[in-house]
């Protein structure tokens, strides 16, 4: 009779949670790397619970490109009330659904630029660049230019599938402009490959396959804090670093308005922005009281902070992915 | 009996249209626009078709020499190097890449070797990259399908081509050809549609955007440009490419033929010569060496971290084999429908299922995860469905491969036994009972083997409807990865390569004890 114990485990296995008692339910949705034991996800949803009284759901959907999609599919019918884990490329989009209420939060926020979106608030944000292992490589390039100019072999994410391979697209586009095309067919020799994620392209540049990997400023933080390991470093560019920032907003749809609107301003406070620095390893929106933890004092600095608004965004990414096909496809 | 196995046959065929076209047109249902195709997605077109030819073509070119060496020679470890064999094709692309990246990359095995010889190290990132990634994935299945193909001879052919006196040239002219013939064409059609689908190998080594394959665009169209008219439009090309090339293979295909044997294997004569051995030994190591390096060094790099794993990882496990085991077990189901509704209705009919049982492959499990997607929600919660869809897909995505392994054999079966079943009158269960399922012990535990392994490092669907307490192992292991935790990123990847393997193991284990042989 082992039919039936194999039944009741699968149905044990599939039935799921049960669900929380009569508290209510705030459905936040956002990408799945926040959701997992080693994102920021479980020690936030603790510290909301504490004070809400309410039962915080955290529901992962691939990456933040992927987030959008399924709102957009979901569309008004979602029953999701925050979305946590959009950024500045993907934040005309979004608010173009209109499916986005303003949160209404006055917020003073520790950011390199202003800020001051209606639908959106900022959670965390840090800026792309190039990381190479100090021990291997000792040339290290100054600028894009002298990337390009170099014989150094990168590892690049597609633009077209990883948001850091978008992010550096934006970047050549808006150091460049109307001669990015021209950058990048420079660039072109020095391109190892391109793969469709960051944790391919990283994963392999920690294997030794190339000189350098696009990243951000903040990965040789990981390295210190977590692995004690300060052979990782991002090289600091002249012409400035195209900045990412992640943000979340308020689903007009919620039937939770008011617990979304606490959510949010829970999102600036200690209890969330003091643990994205080691978990997320990114800069938080606001720093906590305590200040970064050590790893981040050290980290390149940008003189430049580069980012279009978002509603150029959009246009501009679309002409940049043009031209980057152009130059590379052949 | 007949009702019942009718009704499961009716079931598999709605259930296998309702996923492939059906969530194809609920994608395109969404649509806001008229798609239109620019240059890119020619090109995207033109690499694909290019790149999953030569793979096709080379796979099963290698897998012959590889599946007659195992096919004829017994030796200490046989079946464990058999099933190792297998163990690139149901990696997860990304644990592949890596492994492979180990041996062939710039800092790979290969190229430190060829530097200390004062060689260049090997340029990989290119078309060849491409295909030599593929042939790495596909080349355990071609030589695992040509194996089946060869052990269906019955051995008292080769015995009496042996007493005939005939040479290694006449028996491959006499016995091996009509066989390669009735099995080699169906081989590369599958092996042609898996690489047309492929998307983050083909760009990872194919050194950037002139890797972008069909896949890639239709993820392109959905993600970053939302526009699912022209998703829904890629993906019925890549159909239109499947129903092509399933028809071509149909046309070229023989079926077998045979005549029955005693059924059981027995000892080949005539193939002692030392330079058949020879011959024979050189194929099985250069082929091992390939496939097992890699996979080595994965196991080398999980290895450390392996004691580091959370109990999270764990539970992450125990979904996935449920998942795994609930896909094994509807593969099975479909396949075996599909296999005996071709046998029934042979001629023109056959070909269409033929055709349906590989539609499958050609569809984007991005396409099929949306499109559920776009039903379900109308209906319920999709995470709260988030596994036994994931089972339900998985076992879709298996089903091509089940339905090759499996339906060469029904054919077999009852061209060589039909007849005696009519005749003493076995109908219904007791047919599939005694005479059918005996008899298809090898392909079915190979089948369900191959199902449960896939389905175990399948990422598919489950990325678009997961929730924390749902997560799946291979889930588990790119979140790793994306936190940094490569280390343990790695040791996931050891243990999703032991649970594959063992599941593979144990079911294609049972299917061959359960044939004896």
């Amino acid at each position: 009779m082992r039919t039936p114990i194999i039944a009741t485990a699968l149905i044990a296995t599939f039935a799921g949670p049960v669900l929380a008692q009569d508290k209510p339910v705030l459905r936040v949705l956002t990408y799945d790397s926040f959701i997992t034991e080693w994102g920021p996800g479980p020690q936030i949803e603790a510290a909301f619970e504490e004070t809400c009284g309410c039962d915080l759901q955290l529901i992962g959907s691939g990456d933040g490109a992927a987030l959008l999609s399924r709102i957009r599919l979901e569309g008004a019918r979602s029953d999701a009330d925050v979305v946590l884990g959009l950024d500045n490329n993907l934040m005309a989009l979004a608010k173009e659904t209109g499916l986005f209420a303003p949160h209404g939060i006055e917020a003073e926020l520790d950011l390199p630029i202003a800020w001051d979106d209606d639908l959106f608030l900022p959670f965390d944000w840090g800026y792309f660049a190039f990381v190479y292992d100090t021990t291997k490589l000792s040339d290290v390039p100054g600028s894009l230019e002298e990337l390009a100019a170099s014989d150094l072999q990168v590892i690049l994410e597609d633009p077209r599938t990883s948001t850091p391979g978008l992010g550096l697209l934006m970047w050549v586009e808006s150091v460049f402009g109307d001669t990015s095309g021209a950058y990048w067919e420079a660039l072109s020799d020095n391109i190892l490959t391109v793969t469709k994620g960051w944790s391919e392209a990283y994963g392999l540049f920690l294997d030794g396959e190339a000189d350098m990997v696009l990243s951000y400023t903040t990965s040789p933080a990981y390295h210190i804090v977590a692995e004690d390991d300060a052979t990782k470093a991002a090289a600091a560019f002249s012409e400035g670093h195209y900045m990412q920032v992640e943000v979340a907003g308020k689903l007009a749809g919620t039937d939770q308005p008011e617990l979304a609107d606490t959510f949010l301003r829970f999102m600036l406070t200690d209890g969330f922005q003091g643990v994205i620095p080691t978990t997320n390893w990114m800069y938080p929106a606001v720093l906590p009281e305590v200040g970064l933890p050590d790893g981040f004092g050290g980290l390149v600095e940008p003189d430049v902070a580069l980012m279009y608004p978002p509603e150029e965004a959009d246009s501009a990414r679309e002409a940049a992915l043009e031209k980057w096909l152009a130059a590379l496809a052949r | 009996m007949r009702v019942i196995g009718g009704l499961i046959q009716a079931l598999a065929v709605a259930l296998v249209l309702a996923l492939t076209l059906g969530t194809l047109a609920a994608v395109a249902w969404r649509a806001e626009e008229a798609p239109r195709l620019g240059p890119a997605e020619w090109a995207a077109i033109r690499f694909t078709l290019i790149q999953a030819a030569l793979s096709a073509v080379l796979s099963v070119a290698l897998a012959v020499p590889v599946a007659r060496a195992l096919a004829r020679r017994s030796f200490p470890g046989r079946s464990v190097l058999v099933t190792l064999l297998g163990a690139p094709f149901i990696l997860p692309t990304i644990v592949a890449v890596l492994g492979l990246l180990a041996v062939f990359g710039r800092n790979g095995l290969l190229s430190v070797l060829l530097v200390l010889l004062g060689l260049e190290p090997v340029q990989i990132y290119g078309l060849h990259g491409v295909v030599l990634a593929h042939v790495f994935f596909n080349l355990p299945l071609a030589t695992r399908l040509i194996l089946q193909g060869w052990l269906a001879i019955p051995a008292e052919r080769f015995r009496l081509a042996a007493s005939l006196g005939m040479g290694p040239g006449e028996v491959t002219r006499v016995l091996e050809w009509p066989m390669l013939r009735s099995v080699v064409p169906g081989c590369l059609l599958v092996i042609f549609l898996i690489c047309t689908t492929s998307f983050a190998v083909a760009l990872a080594l194919g050194g950037g955007p002139r890797g972008t394959t069909v896949e890639l665009a239709i993820y392109q169209a959905f993600r970053f440009e939302f526009d699912l008219g022209k998703a829904a439009l890629l993906s019925l090309i890549q159909f239109g490419i499947c129903a092509v090339a399933a028809l071509a293979a149909w046309r070229v295909a023989l079926p077998g033929g045979f005549g029955g044997g005693l059924d059981r294997v027995v000892e080949r004569w005539g193939i002692g010569s030392f330079w058949l051995r020879a011959q024979d030994a050189a194929v099985v190591v250069l082929a091992a060496a390939f496939l097992l390096v890699p996979l080595g060094l994965i196991v080398a790099r999980g290895v450390p971290g392996i004691g580091s794993l959370g109990a999270p990882v764990f539970a992450a496990t125990g979904r996935s084999l449920a998942v795994a085991l609930l896909s094994a077990l509807l593969t099975l189901v479909l396949g075996l429908a599909l296999a005996e509704l071709a046998q029934r209705r042979r001629g023109r009919y056959a070909a269409w299922v033929e055709a349906l049982a590989a539609l499958s492959i050609a569809v984007s499990p991005l396409v099929i995860g949306t499109g559920l997607f776009i039903l379900i929600f109308r209906l319920t919660d999709p995470v709260a469905l988030a596994l036994p869809i994931t089972a339900v897909v998985n076992a879709l995505m298996s089903l091509p491969f089940a339905y090759r392994a499996m339906a060469p054999s029904l054919a077999e079966i009852e061209t060589v036994y039909g007849r005696l079943g009519d005749s003493l009158g076995m109908r219904g269960w007791a047919r599939l009972r005694y005479l059918v399922l005996p008899r298809l012990a090898r392909p079915m535990g190979f089948a369900a083997g191959l199902a449960a392994a896939l389905s175990m490092g399948d990422l598919g669907v489950i990325a678009l409807f997961a929730d924390p307490d749902r997560v799946t192992l291979p889930m588990q292991l790119y979140a790793l990865m994306s936190g940094y935790r490569m280390e343990e990123a790695a040791a996931a990847a050891l243990l999703l390569l032991l649970c594959s393997l063992g599941l593979f193991w144990v079911f294609d284990r049972g299917g061959r004890l359960r044939a004896g042989a």
